[in-house]
């Protein structure tokens, strides 16, 4: 309501003239307008946004579930008055309802791995970069051994230990992922630490902890960024290379590689049962590549 | 550089170590053991098999003790397939792994190395395009699908190779399996040489070669090369591993009788001494090969001293 002085016009007015002035951009405002030019980038945001809704919303208005057995449909092609819209499997299983359910273990997997490996590759990176010298050299040089070492061997052999439950195994996996995330974040933490916000910091008492988290890590959010968009789909791809090899997921839960590792051996006769996962699968991991490198280019400082 | 080489052997025995202990204890950890079949067995029998073993020992006794062996060269019985002693399994199957391995590791790398500088040299024209794109595939498409899809493709639907298996002698039945393998390898390779030698190709002391009238041939080979060949070189250390990776799928896949299959089996059934064994010789090979490169490396880049 208009007073009488007409102050709440003027205070409007005002209000929207500051709203109106050219701001200073933000260097997330910035990476993100980037980003939003980046044709390829932004496909992928969609299409992923719409596949991961339609894995964990699809499931709910699907007439079939996905170990639910109809038994007048076994080994039978797309069917669309059934219900059946990617066909059924040898036992009569609806083939969407199982790769929908297969893309929601494959996320979960992937993400529950890609939060475990950032996380230590920050603390561990961070730590060594900070305190530098001997801890630094001892530090990465555990870090230069494990990567020589053949990680796939060391996944195998966590399976046998996580093998019954898979977010464990993921947990698992993402304790060995870590190693070039840790470098990576050493590497920005050698030049950081130089840097006099982190100067005054400690003049101002703070611990080297405190400065660590409080002022090292939120600088890192480029490069962590980036890194974990790149994580996601190589979990993906060693949840689905277990899978495949039989060490994965297991029945009736299922995952996108373990339902390509039963597609592939009938795709002659059914080629639904492997094209099906295969193109969900691949959809997601083209997805993420374009949105990793769209990142990577959208929050790249040297071209400001 | 022989005292480099020396001390990089060195450094390569706490390594070996290491491993051996980690995979020793989270194995002898694992739930579960090599005898746990369908039907338990009687107990006596149980307690008997575990004591011809060793198994009834204390775990750190088991260690020494299987560390002494390998130390001598001997790896063990394995304890579930009868009659055989790891390094008779790993002797059937490794040979063929690391041919395998190694083909498509040379194959990869040539294509690799001819594309990416093909497309560097033609850059931003047809050639360098249809690199760009053809590289993405085997990088983002995993090497078990499209492992699946040529079977289908040239064994089923068209008859050109066999689908799997392997008899030796019979090269064909190799070539979709070295392919598979070496794809991404190769497009990894492609990938970095494109980069580089473009870089290369922009720097000062080319465009000095360039402009005394030097050819675009004499440059390529005599000045740019060699440049453009250091991080590629730095890749193919990681880069093995990877085709280590990938052989486990292949194998599976084409049904081909390499060590990976063993692997596989043996950390299912906890058949101890197999994954140990199998596992001790990846690492002393990548160690290996690493430390080749790490010699090529030096001596493509000048600036690197050995220390």
């Amino acid at each position: 309501m208009a007073g009488i002085t007409g102050k709440d016009a003027t205070l409007t007015a005002y209000a929207d003239a500051l709203a109106a002035a050219p701001k200073g951009r933000s260097l997330t405002q910035d990476a993100l307008r980037r980003l939003s030019r980046n044709k390829a980038a932004l496909v992928s945001i969609f299409v992923l946004a719409a596949l991961v809704l339609f894995a964990l919303a699809g499931p709910y208005f699907l007439p079939w579930t996905y170990d639910k057995i109809d038994w007048s449909a076994i080994r039978k092609p797309p069917d669309w008055v059934k219900g059946h819209y990617f066909g059924t499997d040898q036992n009569g299983r609806d083939m969407l309802a199982r790769t929908l359910q297969g893309t929601q273990m494959s996320l979960l997997v992937a993400t529950v791995a890609t939060v475990v490996s950032v996380v230590i590759g920050i603390i561990y990176g961070a730590i060594a970069g900070y305190f530098g010298g001997k801890i630094d050299a001892v530090m990465m040089r555990f870090v230069d051994i494990m990567y020589a070492l053949p990680y796939i061997l060391f996944v195998i052999i966590l399976v046998v230990i996580f093998g019954r439950s898979p977010v464990l195994l993921f947990v698992g996996i993402g304790c060995l992922e870590w190693l070039t995330m840790a470098r990576i974040v050493r590497g920005q933490t050698l030049s950081i630490k130089q840097r006099e916000f982190v100067e005054a910091a400690r003049a101002g008492g703070a611990g080297p902890f405190a400065i660590i988290f409080r002022h090292v890590v939120p600088n890192l959010t480029g490069p962590v960024v980036i890194y974990a968009t790149l994580t996601v789909p190589e979990i993906i791809l060693t949840e689905s290379f277990l899978s495949y090899l039989g060490l994965g997921v297991q029945e009736p839960q299922t995952s996108l590689g373990t339902l390509i590792s039963f597609g592939a051996p009938v795709a002659e006769a059914l080629p639904w049962m492997l094209f099906t996962p295969a193109a969900f699968l691949v959809v997601m991991l083209v997805c993420l590549s374009y949105i990793g490198d769209g990142l990577r280019d959208a929050l790249d400082p040297k071209d400001r | 550089m022989l005292g480099y080489a020396l001390r990089r052997v060195l450094t390569a025995i706490p390594i070996v170590l290491l491993t051996i202990t980690v995979c020793f204890f989270i194995l002898r950890l694992a739930p579960g053991g090599p005898f746990d079949g369908e039907r338990a067995l009687p107990p006596d029998q149980l307690r008997n098999i575990r004591a011809y073993y060793h198994l009834d020992e204390p775990l750190v006794m088991q260690f020494f003790r299987y560390v002494a062996g390998v130390a001598q060269g001997n790896f063990g019985p394995s304890m579930v397939m009868k009659d055989f002693t790891v390094a008779r399994l790993i002797g059937i199957g490794l040979p063929f792994t690391l041919m395998l391995g190694f083909t498509a590791f040379i194959v990869g790398t040539v294509a690799g190395l001819v594309a990416g500088a093909i497309a560097a040299v033609n850059q931003n024209r047809w050639p360098d395009y249809l690199l760009v794109f053809v590289v993405l595939i085997p990088i983002i498409i995993p090497n078990f699908l499209m492992a699946n899809v040529v079977q289908l493709v040239f064994g089923v639907y068209l008859h050109w190779l066999p689908v799997g298996g392997y008899t030796p002698g019979a090269w064909l039945n190799l070539v979709l399996p070295v392919l598979i393998l070496a794809m991404p390898h190769g497009a990894r390779v492609a990938r970095l040489t494109r980069g580089s030698m473009i870089e290369v190709l922009g720097t000062n002391y080319i465009r000095t070669a360039r402009s005394k009238g030097l050819g675009a041939r004499l440059i390529l080979a005599r000045h740019a090369i060699k440049p453009a060949l250091i991080p590629v070189v730095s890749y193919l250390g990681p880069g093995l591993s990877y085709l280590l990776t990938g052989s486990l799928v292949v194998e599976q896949v084409f049904a081909l009788p390499g060590i990976g299959k063993y692997f596989i089996t043996a950390a299912l059934n906890r058949d101890y001494g197999v994954v140990l064994g199998t596992t001790i010789l990846y690492v002393f090979i990548i160690l290996a090969l690493n430390l080749i490169v790490d010699v090529v490396y030096a001596w493509l880049d000048p600036k690197v001293r050995f220390r």
